[in-house]
């Protein structure tokens, strides 16, 4: 069937209907298929071809393309409004297509302590999560395995785990070599960084190959993303992945308590309708709530799944602390674009007052030679003085970055703006997203830690970045919150949603509070423990 | 420092072009058969300006990246193509002479005067911007994601190469 001639009616008799193709969407898709359940995924964005993605590493690194140029992001499709205090740079932080985020996503992958399901236990503060981490650590090794990660087991801050990583770490940098003797004379412990990357050929994938542009796209395939599920359920576990398939809006029963329909729009101007026993949402932070919103009924009036009010609120990022500068010595940076040493020893001396963060070694401090070769700010433009320049500026660059938790707070929230529609006439999400004074204390003793390293190392820092300057790291979470009450949360411990009783979410929105570490691993694991529940439920 | 047709492959490798399909590309840019055909000698002459001094290979780098590049991508040469006429019309105008002619300091002048060292590179812009776009950023992409390039400056894996998992951990006297 040639591209124009893609079917993309509606399945009869489906078992499992998934919103989104990203990591939750695939993993779910991938089991359910994998149990013998009839699968349809309903993806909004393209199918890209893998054999295009140089091409976008060439939009990346050349500067007459826009961030969002290299996976085609933006327009009427992608429309949204900022009403916070914060700009939130919403189409920068996401994919749409068949992989979603983990497109352009780093590919780190934590799992997140214990301590990060129990914080108002423990200090008082934010919130606990209905399940702790032993709830999830068997889903945690599931979601590892299916993912490829590579790591070591030598981080003593992080939570127990039973059993080894699935592929060795990535050795240390050179660069971390020079980070580790600062630390030393500091009392500050490093350790590897897991990612979910191959050291090794792995999962008919192959190893890194090197090209440094990890974030956003990585050319080999070696970094994992959600098309690698897509193409297993869909190749050998009989999953139908629909793309472009973009859903208007959820229909639910006479009751108001079972969703029958999801409505989606096609390229071809039409509207489908597919019907499945059991839905799962699996479209992110932000969409998820949007799409509930936007289904609002007789019976749902502030829209589905909506009575405890919470879709759409908590919405919660982690904020970027880091610092750099100049040794007077060659750091090798920009080799690869991953980072291979943490530090989170810090990440659990949590009180009242300041939150959880991690320290990053970063492999890729400032600019690389083919970003100082053709942007048009250099100061010479070619010949010898271009390649002089360079080596000044390459070379001795090094940096430090870190993630600071941001707590869950109702007025930070996805709304629908009246005032301004997408492509297919529906309202755009609104975000609305400020910083308190306790995510502002928390960066602020990430800049202090980094400031310490640096000045043992010798830096001659000459950026910072803290409070003032701070940006999300482009993870959204928390807007459609778990819990037991139905009047304060929007999913249950099952991620089943309290209002409708075949509806599911698998998402960092169902989050409640966010941690400090990257959250596609907690995704992942949490998609699997939600395909669980859902194959019993059918 | 010697740049190597295997410089050029690999090159052409990063921005996605089938390293055999490049290298047998090379002739059909020679013979020009392909139209619009592509000024080589300007292309090269302007590369020369723009790559240090200390590098010698430049023709065949040049030649086989551009072919390469070129080779079953119609739109992306029949930009690169007229990018080169305004060069080398420029150049005729203000020096008398085709660009590929002049001596260093004339292309030099020449590629200043057109505006092509400071405004932002744009495929669908004014005559400088196109030329920044399809002559110089992309000779500079090539060099500075090639091995050859990037050693010259400090790296032997620059981003967009794809030089593997071994650099990253060498320090800087192994």
């Amino acid at each position: 069937m040639s591209r124009g001639d893609v079917d993309r009616t509606p399945s009869p008799r489906t078992d499992v209907c998934i919103v989104g193709a990203g990591p939750a969407g695939a993993l779910v898709a991938h089991r359910l298929a994998s149990e013998g359940y009839d699968v349809v995924v309903l993806e909004a964005g393209p199918r890209f071809d893998p054999a295009n993605r140089l091409e976008r590493m060439e939009r990346h690194i050349r500067p007459s393309h826009g961030p969002e140029d290299v996976w085609d992001m933006g327009g009427p499709r992608d429309a949204y409004t900022n009403a916070g205090e914060e700009h939130y740079p919403l189409n920068a932080a996401r994919v749409k297509g068949v992989g979603g985020t983990t497109l352009h996503w780093q590919g780190m992958v934590f799992r997140l302590h214990e301590s990060d399901f129990e914080r108002r236990s423990r200090h008082g503060v934010e919130r606990d999560w209905p399940i702790g981490y032993d709830d999830l650590q068997p889903y945690y090794a599931e979601a590892e395995a299916e993912l490829g990660v590579a790591g070591a087991d030598d981080n003593p801050f992080a939570p127990p785990r039973s059993e080894p990583f699935p592929m060795p770490a990535f050795r240390p940098s050179y660069s971390d070599s020079l980070f580790a003797d600062a630390c030393e004379e500091l009392g500050i412990a490093m350790h590897s960084a897991p990612n979910a990357r191959n050291s090794e050929a792995h999962d008919g994938r192959s190893a890194c190959q090197g090209y440094g542009t990890c974030k956003p796209v990585c050319p080999s395939g070696a970094k994992y993303d959600a098309t690698v599920h897509v193409s297993k359920a869909e190749e050998e576990e009989g999953a139908r992945v629909i793309d472009r398939a973009p859903v208007q809006r959820i229909e639910h029963d006479r009751s108001g308590e079972t969703v029958e329909a999801v409505v989606y729009a096609t390229p071809d101007g039409a509207e489908h309708r597919q019907e499945a026993r059991q839905f799962v949402l699996a479209a992110g932070g932000i969409e998820i709530p949007r799409l509930l919103l936007l289904s609002r009924s007789t019976q749902h009036p502030d829209g589905l799944a909506n009575s405890s009010g919470a879709v759409g609120r908590y919405f919660m990022d982690h904020l970027f602390a880091g610092m750099g500068g100049e040794l007077d010595a060659p750091t090798r940076q920009k080799h690869v674009g991953f980072i291979t040493s943490e530090s989170h020893q810090f990440y659990d001396e949590v009180d009242g007052s300041v939150g959880p963060y991690k320290l990053e070694f970063l492999n890729y401090a400032g600019p690389s030679p083919v970003d100082v070769a053709l942007s048009t700010e250099s100061e010479a433009a070619w010949g010898d003085a271009l390649a002089e320049e360079i080596r000044d500026t390459y070379g001795n660059r090094i940096a430090m970055g870190g993630l600071c938790g941001q707590p869950p707070r109702a007025e930070n929230r996805v709304t629908l703006n009246p005032d301004v529609t997408d492509d297919h006439g529906n309202p755009v999400p609104d975000i609305h997203w400020s910083l308190g004074e306790r995510e502002r204390r928390t960066i602020e003793a990430a800049n202090e830690t980094q400031a310490a390293i640096m000045d043992e190392l010798g830096v001659d820092v000459d950026w910072t970045t803290g409070p003032e300057a701070t940006g999300p790291a482009f993870h959204h979470m928390g807007t459609t919150r778990m819990g037991t009450d139905p009047d304060e949360s929007v999913v249950n411990p099952r991620l089943r949603t309290h209002d409708l009783d075949n509806c599911w979410i698998a998402s960092s929105s169902t989050f409640v509070t966010g941690g400090a570490l990257n959250p596609t691993l907690t995704i992942a694991a949490l998609a699997l423990r939600a395909a669980d529940a859902v194959s019993e439920a059918l | 420092m010697e740049l190597t047709r295997r410089d050029a492959l690999a090159a052409l490798a990063s921005t996605g072009i089938v390293v055999g399909a490049g290298a047998a590309a090379v002739s059909r840019l020679d013979d020009q058969r392909a139209e619009p055909a592509v000024d080589v000698d300007t292309l090269v002459a302007v590369a020369e300006v723009l790559y240090p001094t200390e590098v010698d290979g430049v023709r065949e780098f040049v030649e086989t990246f551009a072919a390469g590049r070129t080779a079953d991508r119609p739109d992306y040469r029949a930009g690169m193509a007229d990018a080169l006429a305004v060069v080398d019309e420029r150049a005729e105008s203000w020096f008398d002479g085709p660009f590929a002619t002049l001596d260093r300091e004339d292309r030099d002048a020449t590629l200043r005067q057109l505006g092509a060292d400071a405004i932002p590179p744009d495929p669908a812009g004014r005559p400088p911007a196109r030329v920044r776009y399809y002559v110089v950023n992309e000779l500079l992409y090539a060099f500075y994601t090639s091995p050859t390039g990037g050693s010259l400056v400090g790296t032997e894996n620059p981003i967009g190469h794809p030089g593997g998992t071994a650099s990253y951990q060498r320090g800087p006297d192994a």
